[in-house]
């Protein structure tokens, strides 16, 4: 079976590795560099669990294969909160970007087998759209399967962070 | 303004999960994120035949491949287990025949999975396939036997069971109706698929980390299938993404890990493929079933006579219990003359059947409302006042010999009325546009336990450490309903000590008092009494210590806060000051409950299936549009209505509900657990079985009603399961207010919607 040597950042962190061929980026993420936070609850791009960010961009890591993504750059769940601190220089390290904060505090997290991919693409629409509508959030979210909450209080968390992060934005300009 | 972003974890004030920090940043582990050292990965080979001999097995080519360090033919179990006692019929692995499609006969365990996927297409196996077995009663004409093991036929189990005289009742009615049902199997989806890793240590000890429901059912069955002694066996619930039922009983893949772990000397995982989940199953029965009731003058119930027929599939599973669940709680809801319930339940060459949330209450709650309703539109009278005048009382017992204590019923259909504007705008909705009602009710934990015993349900154990920490240690599992955070609240509410205190160990059968698991709403009820027993023995070692370091009656002991006090006299002292003292007094301070729900009133055979502590009561009101060109159906909005008593994490509660209601919408609209001729499963996969997505889900306006019960922790009852019952029945009366369609079977999908608007013009046409 063919290996290539790769890099890959992930989480603001450069990383040398030795990727199979067959290799999908989740499988690099979970069982090469431990980051379990990403989820496989179907292995073929239906569930939405898996999601990570891909320069940015809420991708699919079950169905992307990992030597495809060569050189570019990874955000999972456990990156998140760095990223955010990063995002707002000055204001310190976060334990949580808003998002994280208000699924907890919304009821948003049952079993949370979702919540990373959910999480994920939520906070990608929060950093685009600051202050989406109800409509936006749903439509943004419709490819994250959740068996626990009936959805409601995972919308309820995206709007209640969007209320937060928006009080915030005078305050940084 | 100042952001208002958290710089640390206590930054979450809200505690609705204690977990759910761990959860929101990644850090939460399951079963398949546990990584052991020196861990090999298992794999299992499936059947491809729905029915059919094994004729040869070669396994030598799969065992001579550089990596593969273990490759098993069946049973692999030295004895055949069951969840039910009475129904031991399971191997890990297939010998003889296969019996669904999908079922285990081969495990693999190899360096990696690549490794073990590729020894599984190595291996050669001859089979002679026999005919499929899909059907269930007199359908299965001349079908071969699919369990060899169970008596002549597919005949599973037939019950009987009548209450009074059901046929006097009927031929003396004033108005009687008799309907028919087929409500489809469904699967329950949870997010996380099936993991376990094992490892059969070198001094013996056997020691699971998996993903199941009922850790200590995992720990007894495994004792029977493996010949072990259990407490040579220990199992652990990292956590545990999602179960609804799904993960209640020993699996193949456990057994198998284990078995494997035996034989390559290393830890072993397997974890399901979302097909595999398909497969392994256990989810909602397909039942057939049919109602017949007869009213008096003044529509009073006077007899219901039920029957269901369950598509069991290839092995018992919880089949016996949930066959009579198909009959036990039709009573509680309303008071019946007299009550006749025939069930049976039929293997077929399918995916076992078993528990998913509203376990065998679901199916027949479904046609009982439906036929409720067209009773009421025969009469001519409002659905929701036709049940109003026999709803069964508070503090009353049923037909069927079920002690009913609070019941916010009422209050339910009041509330689903009055959010829905029902009487105002029912029948005024315009074209295409209907409401339809529906309740129900459901266990706050079965009264019975699976195997008999006389030992508590649950027990609990409380330690104060001398760090003034609260530690409590009880079997149950956090599914994801939030179980570890309810017990938490419960210790820190009735030791009267702050929430961040208290630490919760479960899930563990190495180190937790034993509760028989998560399933049938239990674990509020039962793990809650228990604890709080627990907590009133701690207690009261705590006054005893300062009433002796005080030198005054225990009695004049009081709280201020975490604080204990002297009533009238300025002593005072911080909760781990006292801690300390009864610790010196006492020695460690560790103190259990135990909780065992009374015995129920009935005596007859199957008496044991329906009783319960509490019963929670729910009600819906739905509302939907159907195009009567194309066939959708649009449920624009769910009104719902709960009594869970005393609600004690409100978040929770009302997350529970919308849950529950959400999963019934999919089983109302879209899903099915359902099978090609041939046997095989029509869409073992998320395209080809769909779930609600957040687009499919209405607004859904929630009520929560009904007082404390006196059988329930601080009155708490259940909430997991009750909510989605009546969510099925209420979409399905709102159709047929809509447009004037009786439906015949779940789910409702635009197909069966146009076919029965051409009957219905048909018929018109005819007239």
């Amino acid at each position: 079976m063919a290996e290539s040597v790769m890099r890959l950042r992930v989480n603001g962190r450069e990383h040398h590795l030795v990727v199979s061929d067959e290799a999908t980026l989740l499988e690099v993420l979970r069982e090469q560099l431990h980051l379990h936070g990403t989820k496989d609850g179907c292995a073929v791009g239906s569930c939405g669990t898996c999601t990570v960010w891909l320069d940015g961009v809420p991708r699919l890591s079950c169905v992307t294969l990992a030597k495809t993504v060569e050189g570019r750059d990874v955000v999972t769940i456990e990156g998140l909160a760095g990223w955010w601190g990063r995002e707002r220089p000055g204001e310190g390290a976060a334990a949580f970007h808003p998002l994280q904060t208000a699924a907890v505090e919304a009821g948003a997290v049952q079993c949370g087998f979702c919540t990373p991919g959910m999480l994920m693409a939520g906070a990608a629409l929060l950093r685009d759209t600051p202050a989406p509508g109800r409509e936006e959030i749903r439509e943004a979210l419709s490819g994250h399967l959740c068996r626990c909450t009936g959805y409601e209080q995972i919308i309820h968390a995206v709007e209640l962070a969007a209320g937060r992060m928006g009080e915030a934005t005078p305050d940084e300009a | 303004m100042k952001l208002e972003a958290p710089s640390s974890p206590s930054a979450v004030a809200v505690p609705n999960r204690i977990e759910g920090w761990a959860k929101v940043t990644g850090q939460a582990l399951y079963a398949d994120d546990v990584a052991w050292p020196n861990m090999a990965y298992g794999y299992l080979v499936r059947s491809p035949h729905a029915h059919a001999r094994i004729v040869s097995v070669d396994l030598e080519a799969a065992r001579s491949m550089p990596g593969v360090l273990a490759v098993l033919a069946g049973p692999g179990s030295t004895a055949p287990y069951g969840i039910m006692p009475s129904n031991q019929d399971e191997h890990a692995l297939a010998t003889g025949k296969v019996t669904y499609f999908g079922e285990p006969l081969l495990a693999i365990a190899a360096e990696t999975l690549r490794t073990a996927r590729a020894a599984a297409r190595a291996v050669r196996v001859a089979y002679e396939p026999l005919a499929p077995v899909l059907k269930t009663g007199s359908q299965q004409k001349a079908a071969p036997q699919v369990r060899e093991d169970a008596g002549d036929g597919n005949l599973h189990k037939a019950v009987d069971l009548e209450f009074g005289d059901v046929a006097a009742g009927l031929r003396e009615a004033q108005f009687t109706r008799t309907d028919e049902f087929f409500f489809q199997g469904n699967n329950h989806l949870a997010l996380e698929p099936h993991a376990v890793t094992a490892f059969w240590q070198p001094d013996g000890q056997l020691v699971l980390e998996s993903s199941t429901q009922v850790p200590h059912y995992v720990q007894r069955s495994l004792a029977r299938a493996l010949g072990l002694p259990e407490h040579q066996i220990r199992v652990m619930v990292p956590t545990l993404g999602g179960g609804f039922g799904g993960k209640s009983e020993l699996f193949p893949h456990e057994v198998a890990a284990a078995l494997l772990s035996r034989s390559c000397g290393r830890p072993v995982r397997i974890t399901l493929s979302r097909e595999d989940v398909f497969y392994t199953h256990r989810g909602r029965h397909p039942v057939e079933m049919k109602v017949a009731t007869g009213f008096d003058r003044q529509h009073r119930l006077q007899a219901m006579s039920f029957e269901s027929r369950l598509d069991g599939g290839a092995y018992s599973s919880y089949g016996i219990a949930s066959t009579y669940y198909t009959g036990a709680l039709q009573p509680t809801t309303y008071q019946i003359g007299a009550y006749r319930f025939h069930g049976e339940r039929w293997f077929t060459t399918k995916p076992p059947c078993g528990p998913k949330r509203g376990h065998g209450t679901t199916q027949p709650r479904a046609l009982l409302e439906v036929h409720m309703d067209r009773v009421a539109r025969d009469l001519g009278l409002d659905p929701i006042e036709l049940r109003r005048e026999i709803l069964q009382p508070p503090f009353s017992v049923t037909v069927n010999q079920l002690d009913i204590t609070t019941s916010g019923l009422a209050e339910c259909l009041d509330a689903v009325e009055r959010m829905s504007g029902w009487k105002e705008r029912r029948g005024r909705l315009g074209k295409g546009r209907g409401l339809g009602f529906a309740c129900s009710s459901y266990l706050s934990g079965a009264g019975l336990p699976i195997y008999w015993n006389p030992l508590p349900h649950s027990g609990a154990r409380i330690a104060i450490g001398r760090d003034g920490g609260v530690q409590v240690a009880c079997g149950i599992t956090d599914i994801g309903q939030g179980a570890n955070t309810v017990l938490a609240i419960l210790a820190a509410r009735s030791l009267g000590v702050a929430l961040g205190r208290v630490r919760v160990t479960s899930a563990d059968t190495g180190t937790t008092p034993v509760d028989l698991g998560s399933y049938s709403s239990r674990v509020t009820l039962m793990a809650g009494n228990a604890l709080l027993t627990a907590a009133e023995r701690m207690l009261d070692l705590l006054r005893q210590a300062a009433a002796r370091h005080w030198q005054v009656p225990a009695q004049e002991i009081a709280r201020d806060g975490e604080d204990f006090a002297v009533l009238g006299r300025d002593e005072r002292a911080a909760w781990t000051e006292v801690a300390r003292w009864a610790e010196a007094d006492f020695g460690p301070l560790v103190t259990a409950g135990g909780y065992t729900p009374a015995p129920p009133r009935g005596r007859h055979k199957g008496s044991g299936v329906g009783p319960s502590p509490a019963y929670s009561f729910s009600a819906c009101i739905a509302e939907v549009e159907v195009d009567e060109l194309d066939g959708r159906l649009q449920v624009q909005r769910l009104y719902v209505a709960h009594d869970p008593g005393t609600p004690l994490n409100p978040q929770s509660v009302e997350g529970q509900i919308r849950g529950g209601v959400v999963m019934g919408l999919g089983e109302v609209l879209m899903e099915a657990q359902a099978f090609n001729p041939d046997g095989r499963h029509r869409g073992p996969h998320l395209l080809g079985y769909r779930i609600p997505t957040m687009l499919d889900v209405p607004e859904i306006e929630i009520a929560v009603v009904g007082q404390p019960d006196p059988n329930g922790p601080l009155g708490a009852k259940e909430v997991g399961q009750g909510p989605l019952n009546p969510v099925i029945p209420a979409v399905l009366n709102a159709v047929q207010d809509a447009v004037g369609i009786e439906l015949h079977e779940t789910p409702v999908t635009p197909d069966r919607i146009l076919r029965a608007l051409d009957a219905k013009r048909r018929r018109g046409n005819a007239r």
